[in-house]
């Protein structure tokens, strides 16, 4: 059958509207059903999914492993906590104002480095630059506060229309930063989903599928590689710098490898080889690994359980799982 | 009139000659084969005109213009393009996006970030035909890894032809597939490239196909030119007729 012209292929739109629509309004309905606690752990779970998208545009449709995307979630922590230390605190715009453009232009000089290789080298070095860049916040610990970090306290949000003061303050922070990074997470997908389905996303996949045939396309694949990393890190950037206010303090284990181990983790567990993986990895690692904490002192190990359990069993994460048993089901059906 | 020429084109690797001081001219429009048996230096010789491979002396011109050195972007630019012996596609997109490619990159649209592909009218149209002229346009939604071998080729040298070339190298277009299927990506080859004013030169192993299909046969051995006319001399010449058995040499 003849594909109609005139017609755009619209499915990939209606279907991402369709599931998005009514998961949004039981993310908006929630805390008002939920404890303090849960909305915070849902904050936090927002976030991994940004990072995790982040991630993802460069090991799910680049086809690069980062085992140092820590460096760049913490960058725009610290970068938060150095405007609050020399600048005083503000709002959470300006915290976004600054932070953002910081964590775009280490992500685009780290990133130049770092395309030059492919495969296990690209790795490597990202996992290098990643520790040297721990290194040099716990070292220089007059600037950094060395491992006891630097302490950021809840902003102003809207440009200082909500301020959070008073016994209750905390409780309405948690309550309003939900809904503002969940406004941020949404603008968020809607990028990242326009990204990956624009010319610049197929080009990315492409090139993740074949780079010889796509450097005879005419395609500038180191080029395009390094837009993609400095997409990628400013993403992941982003959710350190909605992270740092939330946790109160910024510290260098966000720039440890072990963090960027959870990062990958994230997106292995939601599935790398679909858009809405790392956001469902996201979500499910940051209740995991709560749970597990709370659980057991042998909480490492439960999750390399799970990391071993996925890689064998359900190595295309768990969006991928449903979506071959929903294929399945149709299939039986008809 | 010379679209394409070699001037004194060397490659070695080791102690191989692979191409031993080539002077190649294709004619604007010809439907040109290249044959020879394996090692011959046909694909060394695409390679090197199409930047896959540097050479180690020699030049390369285009129209005139020496493209010895350029990239090759710069290469797909000037108006070269090519297909791989070994199927090259993009198996994880559609058949419609590996088309869409092509024409994004011709068209400089590749960098574009805030649009989506499916939503540009011109390319989504100009995709289309392409598939329509190889045959392909009711598989434009699969993915490209789940066509059949012929289907595979077919996309293979679509994908090429939507750079909109000046000169296009297809490289063993009908390996490992049937019979039947030969004369039909043939065919259809032949007809779009032909029909585009497109000059081809076909690396080919099936003589058959290339007496059939060719305006101009080259016949390569050990590096170097043996043959080169039409299809009718090229019948005629007992070199190449024993090169094709496996005897020595007349010559």
């Amino acid at each position: 059958m003849k594909a109609d012209l005139k017609v755009p292929r619209n499915r990939s739109v209606l279907r991402l509207a369709g599931a998005a629509a009514p998961i949004l309004l039981v993310l908006i309905l929630i805390p008002g059903f939920v404890e303090t606690y849960q909305v915070q752990l849902l904050i936090y779970g927002l976030i991994a999914a940004i990072a995790a998208l982040g991630f993802n545009l460069l090991l799910g449709y680049t086809g690069l492993l980062s085992f140092g995307h820590s460096a760049y979630f913490g960058i725009g922590a610290y970068a938060v906590a150095f405007v609050v230390q020399y600048l005083g605190p503000h709002s959470m715009e300006f915290y976004i104002l600054i932070g953002i453009p910081v964590v775009a232009i280490v992500s685009a000089l780290f990133g130049y480095i770092c395309v030059r290789h492919t495969q296990i080298f690209f790795g490597i070095l990202t996992l290098a630059i990643s520790q040297v860049v721990y290194s040099l916040a716990l070292k220089l610990y007059w600037e950094t506060g060395g491992s006891d970090g630097l302490r950021v306290p809840r902003p102003a949000l809207l440009l200082g229309l909500l301020s959070f003061s008073g016994p209750r303050g905390f409780q309405q922070f948690i309550t309003s930063y939900y809904y503002y990074v969940l406004a941020v997470f949404v603008v968020c997908v809607v990028l990242m989903w326009v990204i990956v389905h624009s010319p610049f996303g197929k080009t990315l996949q492409a090139i993740r599928d074949n780079e010889v045939r796509a450097r005879f396309l005419g395609i500038r694949i180191r080029r395009f590689r390094w837009i993609a990393f400095l997409v990628s890190g400013t993403f992941t950037g982003l959710a350190g710098i909605l992270w740092v206010p939330l946790n109160g303090l910024t510290t260098p284990d966000v720039l440890y490898w072990t963090f960027s181990g959870e990062i990958v983790f994230t997106a292995l567990l939601g599935g790398f080889r679909n858009f809405t993986g790392p956001i469902v990895g996201g979500l499910v690692f940051t209740y995991l690994k709560t749970y597990a904490i709370a659980t057991t002192e042998y909480w490492q190990l439960l999750l390399g359980v799970v990391l071993v359990t996925l890689v064998l069993v359900l190595p295309t994460g768990i969006v991928g799982a449903i979506s071959k048993l929903g294929r399945r089901l149709t299939k039986g059906k008809t | 009139m010379i679209l394409l020429k070699t001037v004194n084109l060397r490659k070695q690797f080791g102690e191989t000659r692979a191409c031993d001081g080539l002077d190649f001219v294709v004619h604007k429009g010809e439907f040109l084969s290249l044959v020879g048996s394996n090692g011959a230096g046909k694909t060394t010789l695409v390679n090197l005109i199409s930047a896959h491979l540097q050479p180690d002396s020699g030049q390369i011109l285009l129209e005139d213009r020496d493209i010895t050195h350029m990239s090759v972007a710069d290469r797909i630019k000037a108006g070269i393009a090519r297909s791989f012996q070994i199927v090259n596609l993009f198996d994880g997109l559609s058949v419609f996006d590996n088309v869409a490619l092509s024409i994004f990159s011709r068209e400089g649209k590749t960098a574009r970030m805030a649009a989506l592909a499916d939503h540009d009218y011109d390319v989504r149209q100009e995709a289309l035909e392409v598939l329509d002229e190889f045959g392909l346009s009711g598989k434009a939604e699969a993915l490209a890894g789940g066509l059949a071998q012929g289907e595979r080729k077919l996309l293979d040298v679509a994908v090429a032809y939507a750079l909109r070339p000046r000169l296009i190298f297809l490289d063993e277009p009908t390996s490992g597939v049937s019979t039947h299927d030969k004369a039909q990506i043939m065919d259809t080859v032949s007809s779009v490239v032909r029909g585009g004013r497109v000059t081809a030169v076909v690396i080919e192993h099936d003589m058959d196909v290339v007496f059939r299909y060719s305006d101009r046969i080259v016949m390569m051995h050990e590096g170097a030119f043996l043959a080169d006319g039409t299809p009718d001399e090229i019948r005629a010449n007992k070199d190449v007729a024993s090169i094709l058995l496996g005897a020595p040499l007349a010559s």
